[in-house]
């Protein structure tokens, strides 16, 4: 295995069962593995890994949780292509201007990531609820928001979603319920099952969904979260992008039990733990723990294997990892490369189509970073505004 | 429509009632609300008539705060019951890090229409982790509305107005004042606006500025205070943030003494904020440093005796009102010196 598989596999509690095996393990959680021994995939394992949790725990039934769900248009692919497109473009560009000196304070780039998050939204209505991180750009552009605002809030402007008063972290749309960016690591999870309870005495089908990072289920926050989800059956679906890294330090080392997504076991809900650099394995599963929010049968963790190639923050160091890994992860598992290349196997997407689609994304990301660069700074009185409602 | 007396408790009850009557999206989640209608009979009747409106939760109470903001955020009007007000300490980032921040930080664009409802104060040998008055903290939290009340009018009032309000208000009530008594109108339009102090007796001597339990102690101070001839004004400031300085300033122009009186410990207490803004404001009016009376600067003790003494009596507002009554910048300087004490009876320091 290459240093990348290993990282995988030490960042799950249970080393993969044995030879061509889909034994479940006594605990934990359920891998398919290749007659070498060497993890399959883990697109082809989820299912068996929620089927197990499910029937351990009795969260729902087993045929439920088994259920596929219908195979997304191909339109519906090209649209998440073009949002993981659009999302990496932005995201490189932010770094640029950062790097310039244009951007003040500090970034967390998700770059890496994309599948992840795209996968995530995909299965998600536009009244439905988000909350994101620290990390957030790539929540927000993928529940559909404005790039042109964002770059705009990240540049201190008075345009800006926030008015220049969040910047990059605090990004939020309320108009499409994106509930916001959150600074505190684990800050999200308590809101969400605000937005929980305010679903279910509001009587609507909509769903909530947080996203945090390994770093976050370590939170007090999530555990408290995690439990009252539960108990009160909220349509709320846990989002972890497990990036390997909570700012320096290795989840391998950090999380106890070794999965994020074992942990639903104790709270009797679903977990799922998926591949997060394949879009598709992402929105399969999200669109899973979605259906089963909506429907009224409670939570559900989803816990996404991916990875990030920038540092925790713009100018991170990152002594704790090494560049071979970086670049091991971008070469095997770039999530948008692996797309394009089933779009094009699939016949969904020519290179020309690909093409195309990186240019429009360039160009709107263009026009974002000629808004933000273009506007005005907010007046420096304007920090006295947008306190209270009724002052 | 009539007048009745009703305690505070009876009175916050009625409050919850007719405000989640006019709209459904008031709700209360916190724990044990429902087995004895609250921990201080404040939530009496409510579980029966919504049942869906009163929430108990396990107990996490970062997530009730957290819950609390995130219905907020998407259309609904809670109250979060903090149980006890010294339990804030255990969601201090949902209340300092997102309820007071997510509508700057947003620009204006999240709407937080909440009240964090916390039972505070001492006096009932609940000792250190039961008895704090934690106001100043989130008086000195940008976003956040502080309200204190005294009467059990102004509870009904105030709290029908926070319900209303589109910003967060955190709502002390004082737990020793659950079954004090006053008359409480029986309209279910009767709202006190936020931001509005009171004067409860006129004076033209002194001012003793002050809010929540400390008001019982400040009209005891000033009836005895009338009986040596001496005219007390007793402000009771009902909501701490925004304050009222405009009535505060009219008092003060007037008696050119002030005092400020409260439970809270003395150090970077609220007396501090409103002596040191006096000071700026007001200093060609004073004849006296503006004086403070808190509680020591120790935990709440709880042993009776020795939570007694560390919190402020009504000897001690008297020495106050003495000592700036007396006040003589220069040695040489003639004053009448009056005395406020030897008093035949002592004050009683509860009800």
């Amino acid at each position: 295995m290459c240093s990348v598989q290993r990282a995988l596999v030490t960042s799950v509690s249970h080393s993969p069962p044995g030879k061509g095996a889909t034994a479940l393990p006594s605990q934990g959680l359920c891998w398919l593995v290749s007659e070498e021994g060497v993890p399959k995939g883990i697109i082809q394992t989820f299912v068996n890994s929620y089927l197990w949790l499910c029937m351990q725990t009795r969260a729902s039934s087993p045929t439920t949780a088994a259920k596929q769900s219908a195979p997304l248009l191909p339109e519906k692919k090209v649209a998440l292509f073009e949002k993981m497109v659009l999302i990496r473009v932005f995201e490189e560009r932010v770094a640029e201007l950062f790097a310039q000196q244009l951007i003040p304070g500090f970034v967390h780039l998700s770059i890496g990531q994309e599948a992840s998050t795209v996968g995530s939204c995909a299965a998600l209505r536009s009244d439905d609820y988000i909350v994101s991180t620290h990390r957030g750009h790539a929540h927000i552009l993928a529940k559909g928001a404005d790039p042109k605002y964002m770059m705009a809030e990240s540049l201190g402007k008075k345009t800006g979603y926030c008015k220049g008063k969040g910047g990059s972290m605090h990004i939020a749309d309320f108009s499409k319920n994106i509930l916001g960016a959150n600074g505190v690591v684990g800050g999200g999870f308590p809101i969400i099952i605000g937005a929980g309870f305010s679903i279910k005495l509001r009587k609507t089908d909509q769903v909530g969904m947080v996203f945090f990072g390994d770093g976050a289920s370590n939170r007090g926050t999530f555990h408290e979260a995690c439990n009252m989800a539960a108990v009160f059956k909220l349509p709320i679906v846990f989002v972890c992008e497990n990036n390997m890294y909570a700012s320096t330090s290795p989840a391998s080392k950090m999380v106890a039990g070794g999965t994020i997504a074992g942990r639903a076991h104790a709270y009797g809900i679903p977990g799922v733990i998926t591949d997060g650099s394949n879009v598709l394995a992402v929105a399969e599963v999200v669109q899973e723990a979605v259906d089963r929010a909506r429907n009224g049968d409670g939570p559900s963790i989803v816990e996404t294997e991916t990875y990030r190639y920038k540092g925790h923050f713009e100018g991170d160091k990152q002594k704790y990892r090494s560049q071979d890994e970086i670049q091991n992860y971008r070469l095997t598992r770039d999530p948008i490369d692996r797309f394009e290349r089933i779009l094009l196997e699939e016949g969904i997407l020519t290179t020309a189509a690909i093409k195309n689609i990186w240019a429009a994304a360039q160009a709107r990301v263009d026009e974002a970073v000629r808004f933000g660069l273009e506007s005005p700074l907010p007046e420096p009185e304007e920090a006295l505004d947008d306190l209270f409602v009724n002052p | 429509m009539g007048v009745r007396d009703l305690s505070c408790s009876l009175a916050m009850a009625e409050a919850l009632a007719e405000e989640m009557e006019r709209d459904p999206t008031v709700f209360i989640i916190g724990e044990d609300l429902v087995a004895h209608g609250g921990i201080f009979g404040q939530f009496r009747g409510l579980p029966e008539r919504f049942p869906e409106r009163i929430i108990d939760t396990p107990i996490s109470e970062t997530s009730i705060v957290g819950a609390g903001i995130g219905a907020a955020l998407t259309g609904m009007r809670p109250i979060i019951d903090m149980h006890f007000a010294d339990f804030v300490t255990t969601a201090m980032d949902e209340i300092v890090n997102q309820m007071a921040k997510l509508r700057y930080m947003s620009g204006g664009q999240a709407k937080l229409p909440l009240v964090l409802w916390a039972p505070d104060g001492a006096g009932i040998s609940a000792a250190a982790q039961h008895s704090q008055s934690l106001e100043s903290w989130f008086i000195h939290t940008p976003g956040l509305k502080v309200v204190a009340p005294f009467e059990p009018a102004d509870v009904k009032g105030l709290l029908k107005s926070a319900i209303r309000d589109d910003d967060p208000v955190i709502f002390f009530q004082h737990k020793r004042l659950f079954r004090w008594t006053g008359p409480v109108a029986e309209h279910h339009e009767y709202l006190i606006p936020l931001g509005k102090a009171v004067v409860k007796r006129s004076g033209s001597e002194v001012t003793l500025l002050t809010y929540s339990r400390m008001t019982y102690e400040c009209l005891e101070a000033a009836r005895l205070l009338a009986q040596k001839g001496i005219q007390a004004e007793v402000i009771d400031l009902r909501t701490l943030k925004p304050l009222d300085f405009e009535l505060i300033a009219q008092s003060v122009q007037k008696t050119r003494h002030a005092v400020v009186v409260h439970e809270a410990c003395m150090t970077g207490g609220f007396g501090a904020e409103i002596a040191a803004r006096i000071s700026e404001e007001l200093f060609e009016c004073l004849e006296a440093p503006v004086r403070r009376v808190a509680a020591k600067d120790v935990p709440i003790p709880f042993s009776p005796v020795l939570e007694k003494f560390v919190l402020p009596q009504v000897e001690d507002i008297l020495s106050a009102v003495e000592s700036v009554l007396n006040y003589a910048p220069h040695a040489s300087s003639a004053r009448r010196h009056r005395s406020v004490h030897h008093f035949s009876h002592h004050s009683k320091t509860s009800k």
